[in-house]
């Protein structure tokens, strides 16, 4: 096995053998199906006008904040107990240290996400009656893969900061009340709409179907796949700035 | 072999290693003393390559310890015994760090066996005592068999038969023809397990020399006292008296 996938062997056990893994991950799940059983039950409200995608990611969006948790403590546990130093003296090389956590938090995140987006669509879809989308339509399609790209990079964005800040409680502190509550809150008002829709959390709204551009309220200056290129950028440039601490400061 | 040269590491608030060189060799145990805050983790640190130098660099087995691809078959640490995932049980602990180096797992039973922690493998670390994470951490620098171990304070926290039993494991890999570094902050401990000595104070080398001519040379007065003689004038603060006289 290469050195890469020796260090992302490691990452895997060190993620898979801590118990709040499998508390978050099962929170997320049992939340999000629970969410959408809730939220399908009132389809006809006017907010999701009969949409069902609309009304599943309704419910995902609030328990990304699970999952965020779940990326962000997996990096943070190594700075707060102290492993950290026991992992960079077996791998010293720090890019390949950052590259190997990186990698298996996103790869955790993606597997988890897909089938509790997929089983959350199909419970909404099963209380949809007629009105259900089609689940090979394009706009179906891309809008789940959008939605599990978008969950899963908020998740990188989010472990890599952790790397910048060194501490799970930091980066929570930070990142959910200005991305996840105001973002979602105060950016619809016009003041501050025009830099807020730019925010990481809100970039995936289109594809999500949780706006349409140029709706007066809740629109956006952008697509659907546009708005996943920004977060693609936003993940980037989070990526470079971990990488760059991790290499530079002490441990 | 362990070989730190002119290395030195200062800090905004002030220096905590400076300019220290030497060098330590295989066969022995070399005991690296000082009082609190000499330097003496920051010095391990900066030879794991966990913190980076201000000037000077350390090798090990002549190479900068950053540049090993899998350094765990080659150097073996204990650093804070304290460094350790509360839910994660010990033999996972093993498992991640064999995992990063291709250790096979077999090689984790043999050293929970070879640190009395066998029986404790499938406990989570919050529920260890200070003595067994120590043996967990030793069991860890065991883990790739190195020829070169470097142990921060491993008697911290033991009870008297852990003591003796670290205390011989240390000579034991040393006889086998290892590199073992240990700190501690104990002269009389030092005193029955190294052979050689490392002794620094305010970061600076103030004694390296075998044990035996450190201890003729101080036959008349007690151990403690030769080492609070030799390290009075850089320690950082001593209850009851002032400092007098500043080496730097």
């Amino acid at each position: 096995m290469s050195a890469l996938g020796q260090a992302a062997s490691a990452e895997w056990v060190k993620v898979r053998s801590v118990r709040s893994t499998a508390v978050t991950l099962t929170v997320f799940a049992v939340l999000s199906l629970g969410f959408a059983r809730l939220v399908g039950g009132s389809l006809e409200d006017s907010f999701y006008g009969g949409d069902t995608l609309s009304a599943t990611f309704m419910g995902l969006l609030i328990t990304q904040l699970i999952l965020v948790t779940f990326a962000v403590a997996s990096v943070g546990s190594e700075y707060s107990t102290g492993t950290i130093r026991a992992s960079l003296a077996a791998v010293p090389s720090r890019g390949r240290l950052f590259a190997a956590k990186m990698t298996v938090v996103g790869a955790a995140v993606a597997v988890t996400v897909l089938p509790v987006e997929l089983a959350a669509f199909a419970i909404v879809q099963g209380l949809a009656g007629d009105k259900a989308a089609g689940w090979t339509d394009w706009e179906t399609i891309e809008s789940l893969l959008g939605g599990w790209i978008s969950l899963t990079l908020m998740c990188v964005f989010a472990a890599a900061i952790t790397v910048l800040t060194r501490s799970t409680v930091w980066t929570l502190a930070i990142l959910l009340p200005i991305l996840f509550l105001s973002g979602q809150g105060l950016g619809n008002l016009d003041a501050i709409r025009p830099v807020i829709q730019y925010f990481p959390d809100q970039v995936g709204m289109v594809i999500m179907h949780m706006t349409i551009p140029g709706d007066p309220t809740f629109g956006r200056d952008y697509g659907a796949w546009t708005g996943i290129g920004i977060l693609v950028l936003w993940t980037a440039a989070a990526l470079g700035a971990g990488w760059l601490a991790m290499r530079r400061r002490d441990a | 072999m362990i070989e730190v040269s002119n290395l030195s590491k200062r800090y905004r608030g002030g220096t905590a290693v400076d300019d220290l060189s030497f060098t330590v060799e295989p066969g022995r145990v070399t005991g690296f003393l000082g009082p609190n805050g000499a330097g003496k983790s920051t010095t391990i640190r900066l030879i794991l390559g966990l913190d980076r130098p201000t000037s000077g660099h350390a090798t090990v087995n002549g190479r900068p310890y950053a540049s090993l691809a899998r350094p765990l078959h080659e150097v073996g640490a204990l650093l804070e015994a304290g460094d350790l995932h509360p839910t994660r049980t010990a033999r996972e602990h093993l498992r991640w760090l064999a995992r990063s180096n291709g250790i096979g797992e077999r090689r984790i039973g043999e050293v929970l066996e070879e640190t009395g922690m066998a029986g404790a493998a499938g406990k989570r670390a919050k529920t260890f005592s200070l003595g067994m994470k120590q043996r967990l951490g030793v069991a860890a620098a065991l883990l790739g068999d190195p020829g070169v171990l470097i142990l921060d304070e491993p008697v911290n926290g033991l009870d008297p038969e852990g003591v003796v039993w670290i205390r011989n494991l240390m000579k034991r890999l040393a006889a086998e023809g290892r590199t073992v570094l240990v700190s501690s902050h104990l002269m009389a401990e030092m005193a029955l397990t190294a052979q050689h000595l490392v002794v620094i104070g305010r970061g600076r080398l103030l004694v390296d020399e075998p044990m035996e001519k450190f201890l003729a040379s101080h036959s008349g007065a007690s151990l403690e006292e030769a080492f609070m003689t030799l390290t009075s004038e850089s320690v950082d603060y001593r209850s009851g008296t002032s400092r007098t006289g500043n080496t730097r």
